[in-house]
């Protein structure tokens, strides 16, 4: 059997996938994040693809995602440490002040 | 490369390292606010030197220069410049992060601009983040439970959000060929009518990709963010996410439409109706959940909601009708419409919320006897949200609204204008609280000079644009001018 393209975006749909439904079902901040981060990397996967099969420079995009990704995080720990200083704890069924 | 076109963005940029470097070096609270705005006002007049050139391709064809790019750079370098004037007695409540206040808000403002000159999807993403980004650390500056948790709200799901986008455009990408949106285009016109199922991962794509703009402008159903967020952080951030923010999502989604997806007609046609359809949703759930807030932020951020449905109108018309000029014109008029109210009713909450515990309508009572000129300007810019002639608000609705009737959408107008009347019932009850009820207690509300004249600035602005609405409208009827780089590129 020939891996080709088809596969790759299967599989990376599948990712986008488990990290949404991660995202939606875990409850600590952090694994969220990392959740956060499967779905980005399922789309990194997608542009490497693309680029190994059909476009070369899809990969250059890939490299701007990674940075981003990396910005997003720093920024996302950074946020999460204030919202424990407050609550003592990272659970995201204590965000409740603010609602409707 | 000529990136000598892209100097005010340049100048923001060595701007927010300068605000850096003064509050590092010299710890003086009002140089940095002055060299912002310094920074700010040199960058609006790069901004005009701009005028009268037009580049395809500026950065290897990243940017493109054109009237409708300029019309957004001056929109939201004003918008920054009156919040960060708006905001001085205010940033004194954030301690020691005066500085980082004001560089993160230059960036954001240098993301936003940036995000209404990009026509590739490598400069959208990054720019797009560039905004979220500072906002992110913006929202959770207080440092307060409230802020905290809706900064902790917004970066998730603002992630989450990027990560869809990202997705999408991947897609978008490797079923089109190419990163850059005059690419995009040729490929997308080259589509057969009825064969658009068998590009199905590139529809997909534009589908994820609407999803992830539709999150930046707040509209139903990715609007559950925009209430929670805008109650929690820093009121001149409120005022920054209402505005600029929001502004920077319509302008890339306008101009992704209308330069990638605009041919054939049968694809523009179909997402004109869906735009429609949202719109209308998205006004109504607004204007009804507005309606049982007590907190005002939280009244105004469901408002806000609304107005994004009545600005998606002018979209839907334009992916409805063939003729786009006028109808971006309409869009651009609304959303300065908008922009200059926000500001008149949110200087108000940021120079009342020193002496109110906090932003319940309730304690807004009579502050028409406690400061008649906070009352004037906080009546003056709901009334133009409502939509009340002669007022600026007034004449964008008018514009939006008859363009859409003359493409065929009367249902559309007709839902818009009985959520106009719902709207008024809680407008109207902030209004009735400032002037009629009795105030709690009698001491006079003060506030330095900078607040006081971005409240006069905005209700002259609202008076002004409302008489006269052809100094406006001739403004954006230079702005709309998008469209025509298309058609040059095709010949």
């Amino acid at each position: 059997m020939d891996i080709g393209l088809t596969h790759y975006l299967v599989l990376s749909v599948l990712l986008f996938g488990v990290g949404l439904y991660g995202v939606l079902s875990r409850r600590n901040a952090v694994v969220i994040l990392m959740c956060i981060e499967l779905m980005l990397n399922a789309a990194n996967l997608t542009l490497v693809a693309f680029s190994r099969y059909i476009f070369f420079y899809g990969q250059a995009i890939v490299i701007f995602s990674l940075v981003i990704a990396a910005a997003e995080v720093s920024v996302g720990l950074a946020t999460i440490i204030t919202f424990y200083r407050q609550r003592k704890n990272i659970d995201i069924k204590n965000i409740n002040l603010l609602k409707w | 490369m000529n990136l000598d076109l892209l100097r005010p963005e340049i100048c923001l940029a060595v701007t927010a390292i300068v605000v850096i470097a003064v509050d590092l070096f010299f710890r003086h609270k009002l140089l940095v606010t002055i060299t912002s705005i310094v920074g700010l006002l040199v960058s609006f007049g790069m901004a005009i030197s701009l005028i009268g050139s037009h580049e395809l391709s500026v950065g290897n064809g990243l940017f493109i220069l054109d009237n409708y790019a300029i019309y957004f750079k001056f929109l939201f370098l004003g918008i920054a410049c009156l919040v960060i004037l708006a905001s001085t007695d205010y940033v004194k409540r954030l301690q020691n992060l005066h500085g980082e206040f004001h560089a993160l808000l230059l960036t954001a403002t240098l993301g936003a601009m940036l995000t209404a000159t990009a026509q590739d999807i490598i400069a959208m993403l990054l720019s797009i983040e560039l905004t979220a980004i500072s906002l992110y650390a913006l929202v959770a500056m207080l440092k307060n439970s409230k802020s905290s948790e809706s900064a902790v709200k917004y970066l998730l799901l603002g992630a989450v959000n990027s990560a869809i986008l990202l997705f999408g455009l991947a897609l978008v990408f490797g079923f089109s060929g190419s990163t850059s949106l005059l690419d995009i285009a040729q490929t997308v016109s080259s589509i057969q009518v009825g064969n658009i199922a068998d590009n199905a991962g590139l529809i997909f794509g534009l589908v994820l990709i609407l999803a992830g703009f539709a999150f930046k402008i707040a509209v139903v159903p990715f609007h559950m963010w925009a209430p929670d967020v805008y109650e929690g952080a820093p009121t001149p951030i409120t005022l920054f996410l209402s505005t600029v923010s929001k502004i920077a999502g319509f302008s890339i989604l306008v101009r992704f439409l209308l330069t990638g997806f605009s041919l054939p007609e049968s694809l523009s046609n179909n997402w004109g109706v869906i735009l429609a359809v949202v719109s209308a949703i998205t006004m109504t759930a607004g204007n009804l959940l507005a309606l049982t807030q007590h907190n005002i932020k939280r009244l105004l951020a469901y408002s806000s909601i609304a107005q994004s449905g009545y600005m998606l109108i002018a979209v839907a018309t334009m992916g409805i009708g063939s003729f786009h000029t006028i109808s971006s014109s309409s869009l651009l008029y609304y959303l300065t419409a908008f922009a200059v109210a926000e500001v008149a009713v949110f200087t108000v909450i940021i120079i009342a919320s020193k002496h109110k515990d906090n932003d319940d309508i309730a304690d807004y009572a009579g502050l028409a006897k406690q400061s008649p000129l906070l009352a004037c300007a906080m009546t003056l810019g709901l009334l133009s949200l409502m939509g009340l002639p002669p007022l600026v608000g007034f004449m964008g609705k008018l514009y939006v609204f008859s363009q859409a009737v003359q493409h065929d959408l009367l249902w559309l107008v007709i839902i818009a204008v009985v959520n106009s009347v719902i709207s008024a019932c809680y407008y109207l009850k902030i209004i009735r609280a400032i002037w009629v009820d009795a105030p709690a207690s009698a001491d006079n509300i003060r506030s330095s000079f900078a607040p006081k004249a971005v409240l006069l600035i905005a209700c002259a602005g609202i008076l002004l644009f409302g008489i006269l609405p052809s100094i406006l409208i001739s403004g954006t009827e230079w702005g709309a001018d998008l469209i025509s780089g298309i058609w040059e590129f095709f010949r």
